[in-house]
């Protein structure tokens, strides 16, 4: 993938390089110019809220909203995380392992039933395969809340309201999305790997394990940032099934944080800052499979 | 190549245990459809006619919950339209600024990387931590953002407590993640040759020309990608209009999105039955504005081979 985005780059620079030779000298260094005007007042504009986040969470809550602006905390209350994380109601480390927990189950669930379901679609041959494929396509129009409520329902008759399971089981039984996704890049690779397997005797469970599975590295990779950062960002889905406080993830115990304490505007952006800094972290560690993943997927992240 | 190797006639035992295979491999997803899709959809059809408050079984009301939302339910009505603005807005909105921004984007330079990842950064914001943000930053008393009007000769408004202005600040609050679209579109510029662009500055087009003629064209595809999500994620659209107007949609039922109706009855009032018949009829509504969409895709959705015939 970053190969061949790589040869791209470079020819496309190639070909940049050619045809500015052409033009007159003074024009695409101006334009150039211009570009990285708009696009630094851009990227300001979006680094913003970041900064401002950050900024209010050390502010003391009255001075959040003076006039006029302060750009820069003063003083500095470094000590509000230290509030926010100990406030009552807001149990910072338990949040944090309740979405460590349900982010990385799902991501489990969705990364091992994907690539099985995927793989299947793509290099196994079976009677009605292409019309449970066309199938699976078709459900991606069906919008969530649809089979939301009576999947409540079940999840209730089950006994499961008020657990994780109905947050996490699903995953382990696949997500169309995913599998269209793994079953476009099992099918870009070379038949011969499977015959060759063939005939060294590995059954299908070994092929699929052994041979064709580290080769979709990447795509596992990218299915598994973006799995991770939507239940993370999950609201929904725990603001229905769970009950207990202590059960919260982070996502959900920021707003019953912030539906609590509607004037502590500090200690909310400390609490903010919390919950989004993970997700930068990992972010920093993942980059390329975040931002590579936009192109195979386009998903809204 | 088992076909080779057996006689044609008859199912070879590999074939048979391949197949066996292929089935295991995908039988968490059969079950997965069974049980999470078309069990769901059904039932959502069935619960819609019927009264169901999840203690008691369901009770055959016919179409009673799509006659009371239609005729008695002004909420009904309220956040339909609330719903419509809101996609009718921040959807054509957020393409033109992704589409802007990409085009700004596509160039060989130093530091485009860095931009690339400063615009998908709100993506990482938890969508409850962001709406946050942006309710502070939009305070209507001393907030950042009336500041800077109020420094610029604007007034300020009350963005998220006033009517008139609170979808606005959602619609701002959705632009703020416009970043991953802008990546979508990023990536399908790089997909367009860049020899089509050399013949046609050959050929004499200038810059507008060849933008209009040829990326333009040849962008409708990942467009249309990004139209019809747009539109169905902007339908459905729950966190930051909850985060900001809880079930009742404040101020004024102003950010009471369709979403939140549904979630109202369903899981706060426990109308299964009226939130199921509110739930079927989103899902026609993208259903018809998806297949609209498509449709009329014909008439400017650039496509291959229909160039190449020409």
């Amino acid at each position: 993938m970053a190969q061949i985005a790589e040869t791209r780059v470079k020819n496309t620079a190639h070909n940049v390089a050619m045809r500015s030779t052409k033009r007159t000298s003074w024009r695409k260094p101006l334009m150039n110019l211009l570009r990285h005007l708009v696009l630094i007042v851009v990227s300001i504009a979006f680094v913003f809220p970041f900064y401002w986040m950050v900024i209010t969470a050390l502010k003391e809550n009255t001075r959040v909203f003076t006039y006029p602006i302060e750009w820069w905390p003063d003083p500095i209350r470094w000590d509000n995380f230290s509030t926010a994380i100990n406030y009552t109601g807001f149990p910072f480390w338990q949040f944090l392992r309740n979405s460590v927990y349900y982010s990385l189950s799902v991501t489990i669930g969705t990364v091992i039933s994907c690539a099985a379901v995927g793989y299947g679609f793509a290099r196994l041959r079976f009677p009605g395969r292409d019309l449970l494929f066309i199938l699976t396509l078709a459900t991606l129009m069906i919008p969530g809340i649809v089979t939301f409520i009576p999947t409540f329902v079940l999840f209730r008759q089950l006994g499961m309201l008020g657990t994780y399971s109905p947050l996490i089981l699903p995953a382990f039984l696949g997500n169309a999305f995913y599998i269209f996704m793994m079953r476009q890049f099992f099918q870009g690779l070379p038949v011969e790997l499977e015959d060759a397997a063939r005939v060294d005797g590995a059954g299908e469970l070994r092929t699929f394990w052994q041979i064709m599975l580290p080769l979709v590295r990447p795509a596992l990779l990218v299915m598994a940032v973006f799995t991770f950062l939507g239940a993370w960002h999950d609201f929904f889905s725990p603001l229905v099934y769970l009950s207990e406080r202590d059960q919260y993830p982070l996502s959900l115990g920021l707003f019953a944080f912030r539906s609590q304490r509607t004037t502590e505007y500090s200690l909310m952006m400390a609490a903010s800052t919390l919950t989004t800094l993970p997700l930068i972290i990992l972010f920093f560690f993942a980059q390329r499979y975040f931002l590579d993943g936009i192109k195979l997927t386009g998903i809204k992240g | 190549m088992a076909a080779i190797v057996s006689r044609p006639s008859r199912i070879s035992p590999l074939r048979r245990r391949r197949a066996l295979a292929g089935y295991l491999f995908v039988l968490p997803w059969i079950i997965s459809l069974l049980v999470f899709t078309a069990y769901p959809v059904l039932a959502s059809f069935y619960f819609s006619l019927t009264d169901y408050t999840v203690i008691e079984a369901p009770r055959w009301v016919g179409l009673e919950n799509y006659r009371s939302l239609s005729s008695t339910d002004p909420s009904f009505w309220i956040s339909a339209y609330n719903s419509a603005y809101y996609a009718l807005i921040a959807v054509p909105v957020g393409l033109i600024v992704s589409l802007g921004l990409a085009l700004l984007l596509n160039m060989q330079a130093k530091g485009i990387g860095l931009y690339r990842t400063i615009f998908y950064l709100p993506a990482l914001a938890p969508p409850v931590a962001g709406t946050i943000i942006f309710i502070i930053m939009f305070n209507s008393q001393g907030g950042l953002v009336n500041q800077v009007l109020e420094l610029v000769g604007l007034s300020g408004v009350g963005w998220f407590t006033d009517p008139k202005w609170a979808k606005l600040g959602l619609i701002i609050l959705s632009l703020w993640g416009v970043g991953v679209g802008t990546l979508v579109f990023l990536a399908g510029l790089k997909e367009i040759p860049q020899s089509l662009l050399e013949a046609a500055g050959i050929d004499g087009a200038n810059t507008w020309q060849r933008f209009r003629h040829i990326t333009l064209p040849l962008l409708t595809p990942v467009t249309l990608f990004n139209l019809v999500m747009g539109v169905i994620g902007s339908f459905q659209v729950f966190t930051s209009a909850f985060v900001i107007g809880g079930t009742t949609g404040r101020p004024l039922e102003s950010t009471l999105m369709y979403m939140v109706l549904i979630y109202r009855h369903a899981f706060r009032y426990f109308k299964m039955g009226y939130a199921s018949a509110l739930a079927v009829l989103l899902f026609l509504a993208i259903l018809i504005v998806t297949v609209t969409i498509f449709r009329t895709a014909r008439l400017w959705v650039f496509q291959e081979d229909e160039e190449q015939a020409a």
